[in-house]
């Protein structure tokens, strides 16, 4: 071993780190929790502004000063609408937590993963299947809203973890690689789920295409502006539930012993096994636990926003968790944080597809480039000549057989 | 006839000097052993040779031309040819596949395999040097012998004039030793220069011409097989005074605490790496295991930790018989664990210096309760155990990679002496820390006696087990071969024995 | 009971592993039990529907008689043999005919269920040469997607990323394409210069998309399963923003003519076999010609042995003098090359404009090919054509209207891939340093 000094001095927080250190009892390196991302997010939307730009046609058509003019002019205006239309108004905000809730579920469930060294790509079959159980149990038993929720919820749990913890099980028990096995349960679940909105249970009468009935109003998650009595506030309990399904992760994850054990199995597993704890039941129990909170996130969205299953209900809100749940470090914080910025994207995107003309999924390849800065920090350093911290590297290892 | 010389080699790692000015000299038609303890200096040597490090001073000279090497495929040009203790090859790839690769014969003009005339190549050297193998064999289907005949293979393939074995016996079993030193004999005969590295004495002397002994870096002198023997070559070797001190009264052993009774051990090839060993370790004493890297060390001590199953023979722990017991089960039997690799399993780099030290015991009071984690009782431990062990750290909340090695450690041997134990087995308990923290865990591991537990001490620092041991066994080849008194042996005796000489 | 029935002259039997043992049982009882699926439920159903008929050529195809069977008997005989192999598998096993046995097994099961559907459909009859021309041409993107992920698998760079590189390469070659052929051109092999150019944007397109997978996780040494998920998410996402951008207003840079089938002299003049596996456009015969390819390449070649070889074990690769850098990048980006061709078929091979997301998950089911296929050319060219099969007959199943859910159907290939990362259907081994950045000393 060389004989170098303990490297200290790197690592002395500065007075607001130190103060969010205290305000979340976790140490962390805030430079790479909060500065790479924060900037990460900015050259994301750069870049995107390029895009818009280099993607305007009119200019490829004839260049000329004020075409040029024009699309700068449509970028800005593009800009501006992500921010009316995420916060602008009450309608902005309600909508953008609208679309936090299952963003946050769904991310906690990868973060989990992350946390105990799995990738979990199947949040979006996990959604489906949980969502499934919840349009199930919305739609099979008639009960006060008090009893019925709750059940609810215990039903999406259930079935999005049966649905991840297979996944668990056969990394544990055979070494499956589960990204491989998730990719496949993905593929698996979104042809259950039409086979199901096909059956004439869950088929909606009168209909040949696969939707399902509407989920009974004692299973849904309650608006929580309702009193406001307007129809645009889509605001329910869902965010709520999140947030607090964030903290109980935040706990576990850094207050329980099963925490302790994810995380050490996470970062180590050979002294994991030393230390006594049983690694491959934990491998199981992680992804069972993650899929369950990919399950909340798909309950969220049928009880909470649409009352009823189509084919495609997860909305690839399951694949967005992945890079929310890097951006947010896999920390329950920087995912809640993340969650609400992805939430606040889509949010702002409908509005800019409608203000501007400028389509949506330009905010998929915003959070796409998010995740690439943040997974090579050596970009950040490049671009913004800032430290960065230590790199995310290696969390998988081939197919691991 | 073909000459290679080393002239002055030095090169320094950050904190240790790897060779120190060595000087060696090889040619055709002769074995050269190089004589070594683990950490000698020989493989930086030999890596130096071969190009896949640089020498900081000192020159490589063959045929009387000074040579640069920026890789091994410079070395290979220049006729240096080396086996690697862990073997290069391609375990899906057949023979043939392994010995060409990088110089394959292709016919036509789209690079397509002969693999015919390369298997006629191979085949041929095959006969030539009376190295048998089946061409078409693949590699992980062959016994580790005759993969080390491909790999001698490879090298004659590109037309090496000058052989480097490194450890090459290591892997081999006693039968496939005779066979392999009779190919080193035909291989000198053919008129290569060979350099063996080894820390067998039995087997430089049988072996080679001349033997050199390199120790801390440093050639310490040569000798023909002649004109020494194995008490001299063990003297040169590691019979240098015994630098650490531990100042301990005599023991006062106890009840047996641990009993060991006839154990055998597979290794993950399941190979038996530990061969039916029995031994106990009393209440108040310290047991050393010295022995090579490689022995069946590891398998034991993984053996008694739960970590690996047993084969069969039983382990009694205070006569509860723990022979199938899991890791955790053996930690409630007050059992302290310090493993051998503090980076791989001893602790989990990014957690705290808290959070390492209630690694294995995080599950019970006080650190929890039901699920919930108390931090607060964790921290409060962790501060003390810190102040209590010297650990050198700002604080308890910071991860333990940044952290020198030596205080690593100490959070290890905090966290596994921390609590009342009545066992204690340490592996490598001082491996690569700073001169103050091996005395502080020396003198932590004798106060560990004083207070009535017993000690199974596991260290290929001869220095070390010499230093603690209440009573000294000798592993070779997953067997305990001799056990000696502490105090009454010397060095070069122990060192006989580590060698498999009996 | 296996030694006693091992008879001597058998030495495959003697030298069964426990878990060989514990297969050959499994094997066995999954037999008895397609046999009595069979025998139960298929021959009761169809023993009073008469005869059934599979059209062996369409009315444009060179003429072949049609296979008329009875329904009754054929799911009988059927059912018997099921029983046998059964049998046999659990007696004394079928050594290293194993596989094969259990191809030939499965593919008698779904003849039996293709017999009883179709018996008891009110048509009696369906196309056996359309589906099984439809199994080749839905298996070709399947196999170039695969085809791209053993390239870089085989020197240990994972690509998830194929996906992506599939979604980029159909919309870059309609949309360079499109504009290219709005005048009358020459043709070439049938179609216009302006879609060669479309073709060839994509592969370029591909080999971009490689080259950002193979720098990220090479030189940055990014987890590459996080740049392969990311790297597709982006191209969903830009494709999708483009499409909505540029050709929703533009219909004209969203068509483009598509590849024709080739008629080959002789070969598509062949009964059955000429119009199920020679009468195709350029992407289903390159997808054959890529196999042969990559095989020859890899595994009869200096460059496949080094290639193979970096995947494997790349120190020693590197201690022999094999560049482990480069040999990693060009195969990588040879593979983006491939998919982007894949790209292609979904546009300029299929229906000649783009759609959001078109090609629905088909890069996975190509990395899950690769897998299945063992990370060989030919292997994953064959669970192209399971995956490509399992798709046709849904299609067909849906004209026989059985009531059987086609989505069942559908998961078959997920299931099998699971199987098989799981070891339970033989084990698959991936190159050893697979996903493994090589860090020099």
């Amino acid at each position: 071993m060389s004989g170098r000094p303990p490297e200290t001095e790197d690592k002395e927080q500065s007075g607001f780190g130190a103060f969010l250190d205290d305000l979340t009892g976790v140490n962390v390196d805030w430079r790479a929790a909060v500065l790479v991302p924060a900037l990460a997010v900015l050259a994301a939307l750069v870049v995107s502004v390029i895009i818009i730009i280099v993607s305007d046609i009119d200019l490829w058509r004839e260049f000329s000063l004020s075409a040029l003019g024009d699309s700068l002019a449509q970028a800005r205006s593009a800009m501006w609408a992500l921010l009316v239309g995420s916060f602008g108004s009450l309608t902005a905000t309600s909508e953008t937590l609208v679309f936090s809730a299952p963003l946050i579920l769904a991310g906690l469930s990868v973060a989990i993963g992350f946390k105990a060294g799995l990738f979990n790509i199947g949040a979006e079959g996990q959604m489906l299947i949980g969502g499934m159980a919840a349009v199930l149990v919305g739609i099979k038993f008639s009960l006060p809203i008090v009893f019925h929720l709750p059940l609810v919820v215990i039903g999406a749990i259930v079935g999005g973890g049966i649905w991840g913890g297979i996944a668990g099980l056969l990394r544990a028990r055979t070494g499956a690689h589960e990204v491989i096995t998730t990719i496949m349960l993905n593929s698996i679940a979104g042809l259950a789920v039409i086979w199901m909105l096909n059956t004439t249970f869950f088929q909606a009468p009168g209909r040949n295409d696969p939707v399902s009935r509407d989920v009974l109003g004692s299973a849904r998650l309650p608006r929580l502006l309702g009193f406001l009595d307007r129809t645009d506030l889509r605001l329910h309990l869902g965010i709520v539930l999140a947030l607090v399904v964030a903290y109980i992760v935040y706990w576990i994850l850094f207050k329980s012993t099963l925490g302790f054990e994810f995380r050490a199995v996470g970062f180590n597993p050979d002294a994991a096994s030393y230390a006594g704890m049983r690694v491959t039941w934990l491998y199981t129990s992680v992804m069972a636990l993650s899929g369950a909170l990919a399950g909340l996130a798909g309950m969220s969205q049928i009880n909470g926003v649409l009352y009823r299953a189509t084919p495609g209900f997860a909305a690839g809100i399951g694949f967005d968790a992945i890079s929310l749940a890097l951006l947010g470090r896999s920390h329950p914080a920087g995912v809640v944080a993340a969650g609400f910025l992805f939430g606040a994207l889509r949010a702002g995107g409908l509005e800019m597809q409608v203000a501007t003309d400028i389509p949506i999924d330009l905010i998929s390849v915003i959070q796409a480039l998010v995740v690439v800065f943040i997974a090579a920090p050596a970009l950040i350093r490049a671009i913004f000549r800032v430290k960065t911290g230590e790199e995310i590297g290696q969390l998988t290892k081939g197919w691991g057989t | 006839m073909a000459t290679l010389e080393l002239k002055g080699i030095t090169k320094r790692f950050p904190g240790v000097l790897a060779n120190d000015q060595v000087d060696l000299k090889v040619s055709s038609g002769e074995i050269l052993g190089l004589l070594g303890e683990n950490g000698a200096g020989k493989t930086t040597l030999m890596n130096i040779l071969y190009g896949l490090y640089n020498a900081d001073e000192g020159e490589i000279i063959i045929d009387g031309e000074v040579k640069t090497f920026n890789g091994p495929g410079d070395a290979i040009a220049a006729g240096i040819g080396m086996v690697h203790q862990h073997f290069m090859l391609v375990p899906v790839f057949s023979v043939t596949e392994n010995v060409v690769l990088g110089v394959e014969p292709t016919k036509g003009a789209g690079g397509f395999l002969d693999i015919a005339k390369a298997k006629q190549d191979v085949r041929q050297i095959s006969k030539e040097y009376g190295l048998e193998v089946d061409p078409d064999a693949i590699i992980e289907d062959i016994p580790v012998g005759i993969q080390q005949r491909v790999e001698i293979i490879k090298v004659l393939f590109r037309h090496a004039e000058f052989l480097i074995f490194d450890e090459p016996t290591a892997v081999l079993t006693p039968q496939e030793v005779e066979e392999f030193f009779g190919i080193l004999n035909g291989l000198k005969d053919s008129g290569k220069a060979i350099i063996f590295i080894t820390h067998k004495l039995k087997e430089v002397l049988e072996v080679c011409d001349r033997i050199a002994v390199l120790r801390r870096g440093a050639m310490v002198g040569e000798a023909t097989p002649e004109a020494t023997n194995e008490e001299g070559l063990a003297e040169m070797m590691v019979g240098r005074p015994v630098e650490l001190v531990v100042d301990k009264a005599k023991s006062t052993p106890g009840d047996p605490v641990l009993e060991v009774t006839d154990l055998i051990v597979l290794d993950d090839r399941d190979h038996p790496a530990v061969e039916g060993i029995s031994f106990t370790v009393h209440a108040g004493e310290i047991v050393g295991v010295a022995g090579v890297q490689g022995n069946g060390q590891t398998e034991l001590v993984e053996s008694l930790t739960g970590l690996r199953s047993v084969a069969s023979g039983s382990v009694m722990i205070r006569g509860t018989d723990v022979t199938h017991a899991t890791p955790r089960q053996i930690h409630e039997h007050s059992v302290a664990h310090v493993p051998e690799d503090r980076q791989r399993s001893g602790l989990v780099m990014p957690f705290t210096i808290t959070e390492n030290i209630v690694l294995d015991g995080y599950y019970d009071e006080p650190y929890s309760a039901g699920i919930k984690m108390d931090w607060k009782a964790a921290r409060k431990k962790a501060e003390e155990l810190v102040e209590q062990y010297d650990v050198r750290t700002p604080g308890t909340e910071i991860p333990a990679s940044s952290l020198s090695g030596g205080n690593q450690q100490k959070v290890i041997v905090a966290r596994e002496f921390g609590r009342d134990v009545k066992l204690v087995i340490a592996s490598q308990p001082t491996r690569g820390i700073d001169v103050g923290s091996i005395e502080y865990i020396h003198e932590r591991i004798v106060e560990e006696r004083d207070e009535g537990s017993a000690l199974l001490i596991v260290s290929t620092e001869l220095d070390e087990v010499m230093a603690l041991s209440d009573r000294i066994l000798v592993m070779f080849d997953g067997r305990i071969v001799a056990e000696y008194e502490g105090g009454t042996v010397t060095a070069a005796e122990i060192g006989l024995s580590m060698a498999g000489a009996s | 009971m296996t030694a006693a029935t091992a008879a001597p002259g058998t030495p495959e039997v003697l030298i069964r592993t426990p878990a060989e043992i514990r297969r050959s049982r499994y094997l066995g009882f999954t037999y008895l039990f397609l046999a009595a699926l069979v025998l139960l439920l298929f021959y009761r159903w169809s023993v009073d529907l008469g005869n059934f008929t599979f059209k062996l050529a369409r009315p444009t195809d060179p003429s072949a008689p049609d296979l008329t069977l009875s329904a009754g008997r054929t799911t009988l005989i059927v059912g018997a043999v099921l029983a046998v192999l059964g049998g046999i598998q659990l007696s004394r096993g079928f050594g290293k005919a194993t596989n094969i046995v259990l191809g030939v097994g499965l593919t008698l099961f779904i003849f039996a269920f293709l017999a009883w559907a179709t018996a008891q459909s009110s048509l009696g009859q369906f196309s056996f040469v359309g589906m099984m021309n439809q199994t080749i041409v839905r298996s070709a993107p399947i196999t170039l997607g695969a085809l791209a992920g053993v390239m870089s698998e085989r020197v240990a760079v994972i690509n998830i990323a194929i996906e992506g590189q599939l979604l980029a390469g159909a919309f870059v070659a309609v949309v360079v394409a499109s504009p290219l052929t709005q005048t009358d051109q020459a043709l070439i092999l049938g179609a216009p210069l302006g879609n060669w150019i479309g073709v060839g944007a994509a592969i370029l397109t591909g080999m971009l998309l490689a080259w950002v997978l193979a720098v990220l996780a090479i030189r940055y040494v990014v987890d590459q399963i996080i740049v392969g998920v990311v790297i597709t998410i982006f191209v969903g996402g830009m494709t999708a923003f483009l499409a909505l951008r540029w050709l929703a207003d533009n219909p004209q840079l969203n068509q483009a003519p598509i590849f024709k089938a080739i008629e080959i002299p002789l070969l598509t003049k062949i009964p059955f076999f000429g119009p199920v596996l020679f009468k195709h456009n350029i992407f289903v015969l390159g997808s054959f010609v890529f196999v042969a390819l990559l095989t020859i390449l890899l595994f009869r070649t200096r460059w496949g042995l080094r290639a193979r070889a970096v995947g494997e074990h790349p120190a020693a690769a590197d201690t022999l003098g094999v560049n482990v850098y480069r040999t990693r990048y060009l195969n990588v980006i040879l593979g983006g090359a491939i998919a982007g061709f894949g790209g292609a078929f979904f546009t300029l091979g299929s229906v000649g404009r783009f759609d959001e997301n078109m090609t629905n998950g088909r890069g996975f089911i190509g990395l899950a090919a690769m897998i299945f296929g063992r990370w060989h050319p030919i292997g994953a060219m064959a669970a192209g054509l399971v995956f490509g099969f399992a798709d046709a007959m849904a299609q067909t199943l849906g004209i026989l209207q059985t009531g059987v859910p086609s989505e069942f159907l559908g998961m078959a290939p997920f299931i099998a891939t699971i199987l098989v990362v799981a070891g339970l259907v033989g084990k698959a081994r991936p190159p050893a340093a697979d996903g493994q950045p090589y860090i020099k000393q």
